[in-house]
């Protein structure tokens, strides 16, 4: 029945875990499948066998005690059964082994930042090596969030000022998706990051150059690929219409207020210092509320911005 | 379904021909009108130990987080006044129980002085609660982003400004029981001077009496909690 | 002796009385200064109906903007993120605190329990009034805080999102606290009732198993209540002078808020359920012309389910960060919650076994609560089971099921119970033939637009989404289908049940042949419900003294 398990589940089994909880779920999914007929097919016999007759006298039953435990006792040995099963699957995951490598997400909105124990940051791209454990440890910076990766049934609430834990190992080489899976503002349903579960070499060269899809791009191309997937767009527009904060169109070379009431010009070092503290000039008219990008964004992103920026007159 | 009935057209009431005025229709004697709102108090009662039981567990839950600032802060609160206003209540409310005992042995004169002496004690209770709250105000001790006290040992600390946010949210939400139990009472006092209330009629005063038992009780929670947590 | 019935009706001889409670006394001043139960229960099916239609709009607008990924209509983008959020907290909110909460035992337990048990009226009618008007301040607020700018926090309003967020979240929390009282009030009027008016002769075990369901009903909204009250006081002060309990910027602890919440909305939902199946305890015996199978198991799986309820609550939070001890606890006692609700499906299939049936109206959404119960219950297992619950939670998985038992348990029991007693209540018969097809267009239309999210669940669509992947937009947009399907049978419902006040014919006393005593007072009944004071003599649910020749 994989077609069905298919439908109801995410295709990929990317991890251990995914394949014990889908066993469950069909073994779930069966069981009340033959619960609900066991009460509809009665149900629906009854209401054509007993349906309405002139004279016809109904029996006065009011109980029947070994009909009533029968009915009680084995619908709670089953859910005996499955509190079990559930708990030992829940169990072999909830801590994990001591080999894994740990990485520190921290969710802030609407955005998945990424740390690896060398220092290496990311946003809203993780790599993986397969088949190694990972320790994934969370905190947000602001509201609730939730790391959900449907393919791996990887799910666990990210909450600030504390730290969640969740284990998992990857088993098949391929692209995922994560989501935020609890509700946290205007962009929840954008806050996606992408999960590459990668070869041992092609995750080593990842670490090393942060791979090498930028080759494969124009400047520009890359700087808008930067401008959707590393979150500013959360907060720029590119058709000139402000947003909570400025838009890039037209502003390359053009004179720009600042909250100070100084001017300056917009250009690579504006644009990079930008990026890096954006608090030291903030645009007259908006909040210096734009997250730091120090160490999460690599040379040949910081290039490809400038150049898209600088594309959109 | 067969079932005999009584036809209460006749006898409209259902006794004699004697109708207390405050006898309600839907119930058949005034004993069970009395007992059913009985109940009814009971119940309303138990949702206020409930709404009280919320803040004491979160109060609970933050002194597990905060155990040295919680300390410290209960320190800043006046023990006398607390003391008092403990002693003061307990007194209150035997005078509440007194007030129910006269309304139901006719003593109506005397049930209104019972109660306005209840009153009495609350208001005392209010005025002690009052200094100490200036009291505190003076030393900056204000509930939440309010809180500006000085000389706090762990300095940055949430966990000063949070037992004090406690501290008046629930002094405060049992101050505003005392107001309102001060008032219902005071409204008592002037109809069991009409003579409202005797022997076959007093459970405005009975239930009155028991919602102030309650705040008697939920401050007998509160006093050691806040003033003698060491 | 033996009862002959024709059409239903036991007491065919008797004249109509020309006063009932409707018409006895006239005027707007009349109706808003009731003490009356029957009164005050019109009024509040009024209120919630209004409520419903709101919360209704709300849900086809959520519905709307996801038809397609682009959020458009005839090609034009209608909808922002801003204000499908607003949309979706507002369908939640209304729909739980001003709608589901009150309905059942506001409006029909409010009519009918005092009759059921004999009585002229509720214990306290003073405080039945004041319930109302509680509601109808409540109300008040919670369209004011519509109107000022709104809410966009989920009806669960999680901090620290709703302790910052911009909003008339103030608002909307003082409106829930008010509905809170107005729901604590009707509680004890209810259990008070039940405890102190029974008819002479009447003991625990011979009340109808409705009084049960609201009795067990009352005893939550009694525990329970307080609890969200002092949430929505703690959330509002949290919100004025960041007192630092639930915003952890300033020392606070969200899932504190979480436990505070749940310990309240948990049991809540039980609020919901219990009334709905008290009503199919009814209708099930009487459209099947057979005694209830399993009156003390049913009654004790009532009263079980209301105490049970206050220690699963824990379920909702077995992805927040929670101890694994903490969750391996709730885990197993949320298994145990569902027994009785299964014991209780067990008993009214069994009641139909050599029944005698005919399928009116009520017959049809007693049915209906049967299917989508069962769904619904059977769902809520995969939750119960910790690692499932880990893939499955947050996601329109979570949103199918519990719409599967809230509006195909207790919206279904609802619609079952208003067209059970209409005639009662009313003195007219609706249309059975609109009734059955509106019945239909409900079922059918629920099950295209929850039914279907299930599938989205389990493939990972996540909920309060409003951006989503292309591949779940199919599924959605057969969703959304499914809720115009929905909201015509639902629209339907209210045309046909207000013609019938002008053109439908007059009710008879029993149109059902209901062995409860409601039945023995007129359609509608008079001002003091009987006109002879009922004495209780049997068993209820007994239909060995009755041979009923046609329906």
């Amino acid at each position: 029945m994989e077609w069905l398990r298919r439908l109801l589940l995410p295709v990929d089994q990317g991890s251990e875990f995914a394949k014990h909880i889908d066993n469950m779920y069909m073994a779930i999914f069966w069981l009340s499948v033959i619960m609900f007929f066991g009460l509809m097919v009665p149900m629906c016999y009854f209401a054509w066998r007993y349906r309405f007759k002139p004279g016809r006298v109904t029996p006065h039953q009011t109980h029947n005690t070994v009909m009533e435990i029968v009915w009680t006792v084995i619908p709670l040995l089953l859910c005996v059964g499955l509190f079990f099963w559930g708990i030992i699957g829940y169990m072999q995951f909830a801590v994990g082994p001591g080999e894994s490598m740990e990485i520190q997400i921290t969710a802030k909105q609407w955005l998945w930042q990424f740390e690896f124990p060398d220092g290496t940051r990311a946003v809203n791209e993780l790599h993986i090596p397969v088949n190694k454990p990972v320790h994934l440890v969370m905190t947000s910076e602001d509201v609730l969030h939730d790391f959900f990766i449907p393919d791996m049934r990887v799910k666990r609430d990210v909450i600030p000022g504390r730290y969640t834990e969740y284990w998992f190992t990857p088993t098949t080489v391929g692209e995922h998706v994560s989501t935020c899976a609890e509700y946290c503002g205007k962009g929840h349903s954008d806050m996606k990051a992408k999960v590459f579960v990668d070869t041992p070499a092609d995750f080593a060269k990842w670490m090393e150059t942060g791979g090498d899809e930028w080759m494969h791009h124009t400047p520009e191309e890359w700087g808008r690929i930067q401008y959707e997937q590393k979150g500013c767009q959360s907060c720029h527009n590119v058709d000139g219409t402000r947003s909570k904060g400025p838009t890039w169109k037209g502003i390359w070379g053009k004179p720009v207020k600042l909250n100070n009431g100084t001017t300056v010009i917009v250009d690579e070092a504006y644009v990079r210092e930008s990026m890096m503290q954006p608090g030291a000039k903030v645009v007259d008219g908006f909040e210096n509320i734009m997250p730091t990008f120090q160490g999460l964004l690599r040379e040949n992103e910081i290039r490809g911005l400038v150049a898209y920026i600088k594309s959109l007159q | 379904m067969s079932t005999t009935t009584v036809d209460l057209h006749q006898d409209p009431h259902g006794h004699g021909g004697e109708h207390d005025p405050h006898h309600q229709h839907h119930f058949t004697t005034m004993e069970q009108q009395f007992d059913t709102s009985k109940i009814g108090m009971w119940l309303f009662l138990v949702t206020e130990v409930l709404t009280f039981g919320g803040l004491f567990a979160g109060f609970g839950l933050m002194q597990n987080k905060y155990p040295q600032e919680f300390v410290a802060a209960h320190e800043e609160l006046k023990r006398w006044a607390g003391s008092t206003n403990t002693v003061v209540l307990l007194i209150s409310s035997f005078t509440a129980v007194m007030a129910v005992l006269s309304a139901r042995t006719n003593q109506g004169k005397k049930c209104a002085k019972y109660l306005w002496i209840t009153v009495g004690f609350g208001a005392i209770f209010m005025c002690i609660k009052a200094y100490e709250y200036s009291a505190d105000f003076a030393e900056g001790l204000f509930p939440g982003k309010f809180y500006s006290h000085h000389g706090d040992l762990i300095a940055g600390s949430h966990g000063y400004a949070t037992f004090f946010s406690f501290y008046f949210m629930m002094t405060g939400l049992h101050g505003l029981h005392v107001l309102i139990g001060m008032g219902l009472m005071s409204w008592l006092a002037i109809r069991a001077s009409r003579g409202e209330f005797s022997d076959k009629y007093y459970t405005p005063v009975d239930l009155v009496a028991l919602f102030w038992h309650l705040v008697d009780m939920i401050w007998i929670y509160l006093f050691p909690l806040y003033y003698l947590i060491t | 002796m033996e009862h002959t019935l024709t059409s239903g009706n036991v007491t065919a001889d008797r004249p109509r009385p020309a006063k009932n409670y409707l018409n006895e006394t006239t005027g707007l001043w009349s109706w808003m200064s009731t003490v009356d139960h029957k009164r005050i229960g019109i009024m509040y099916l009024g209120a919630v109906s209004f409520a419903f239609l709101l919360g209704g709009i709300f849900a086809l607008l959520v519905r709307l903007s996801l038809l397609n990924p682009q959020h458009t209509l005839f090609g034009k983008q209608w909808v922002t993120a801003e204000m499908y959020n607003r949309f979706f907290t507002l369908h939640g909110a209304i729909m739980v605190f001003l709608f589901i909460i009150p309905s059942i035992p506001a409006s029909l337990a409010n009519f009918v329990l005092p009759m059921m048990l004999g009585a002229k009226d509720v214990a306290f009618p003073r405080l039945n009034l004041t319930s109302f008007y509680l509601w109808v301040a409540g109300a008040a607020l919670a369209i004011g805080s519509m109107v000022l700018g709104a809410v966009d926090t989920g009806w669960t309003f999680y901090t620290p999102y709703s302790t910052t967020t911009d909003g008339a979240v103030g608002l909307m929390t003082l409106a829930v606290f008010i509905l809170g009282f107005s729901s604590i009030f009707t509680g004890l009027n209810f259990i008070a009732t039940t405890h102190k008016l029974r008819a002479p002769g009447m003991g625990w075990f011979d009340m109808p198993l409705f009084v049960w369901g609201i009795y067990a009903t009352g005893v939550i909204q009694i525990l329970a209540t307080p609890v969200l009250a002092i949430t929505m006081v703690l959330l509002l002060i949290e919100r004025v002078f960041q007192i630092g309990i639930f915003d952890s910027r300033i020392g606070g602890d969200p899932v504190l808020f979480q436990h505070f919440f749940w310990f309240y909305s948990h049991p809540a939902v039980y609020i919901m359920i219990l009334p709905g199946m008290a009503i199919i305890s009814e209708i099930i015996p009487t459209f099947s012309r057979k005694t209830i199978f399993g009156y003390r198991a049913i009654a004790y799986s009532s009263v079980s389910l209301a105490l049970l309820s206050f220690i699963v609550w824990g379920h909702h939070l077995f992805v927040a960060g929670e101890s694994d001890l903490a969750n391996v606890i709730f885990s197993a006692l949320t298994f145990l919650v569902a027994i009785p609700s299964g014991v209780k499906m067990f008993n009214w299939l069994t009641t139909m076994y050599k029944g005698n049936i005919s399928f009116e109206t009520p017959m049809l959404y007693a049915m209906a609560f049967l299917f989508l119960f069962a769904i619904g219950g059977l769902t809520g297992i995969f939750f119960a089971t910790l690692a499932v619950d880990i893939h499955l939670t947050d996601t329109y998985f979570v949103v199918a099921h519990f719409h599967y038992v809230m509006m195909g348990g207790t919206v279904i029991a609802f619609l079952g119970g208003l067209h059970y007693w209409w005639p009662k209540m009313t003195g007219r018969m609706y249309s059975e033939k609109w009734g059955r097809v509106a019945c239909a267009l409900v079922f059918i239309g629920f099950n295209m637009t929850f039914g279907s999210q299930f599938i989205m669940g389990g493939q990972g669509m996540p909920r309060r989404y409003f951006n989503y992947l292309d591949q779940f937009q199919p599924i959605h947009a057969f969703s959304t289908y499914g809720s115009w399907v929905l909201g015509s049978g639902l629209f339907l419902t209210a045309i046909y049940l207000l013609a019938s006040l002008k053109t439908g014919p007059l009710a008879p006393d029993s149109p059902w042949g209901g062995t409860t005593m409601e039945w023995e007072s007129s359609s509608p009944p008079v001002v003091h419900n009987f006109e002879e004071q009922p004495v209780f003599e049997h068993e209820p649910y007994d239909y060995r003294h009755r041979t009923v020749t046609h329906v």
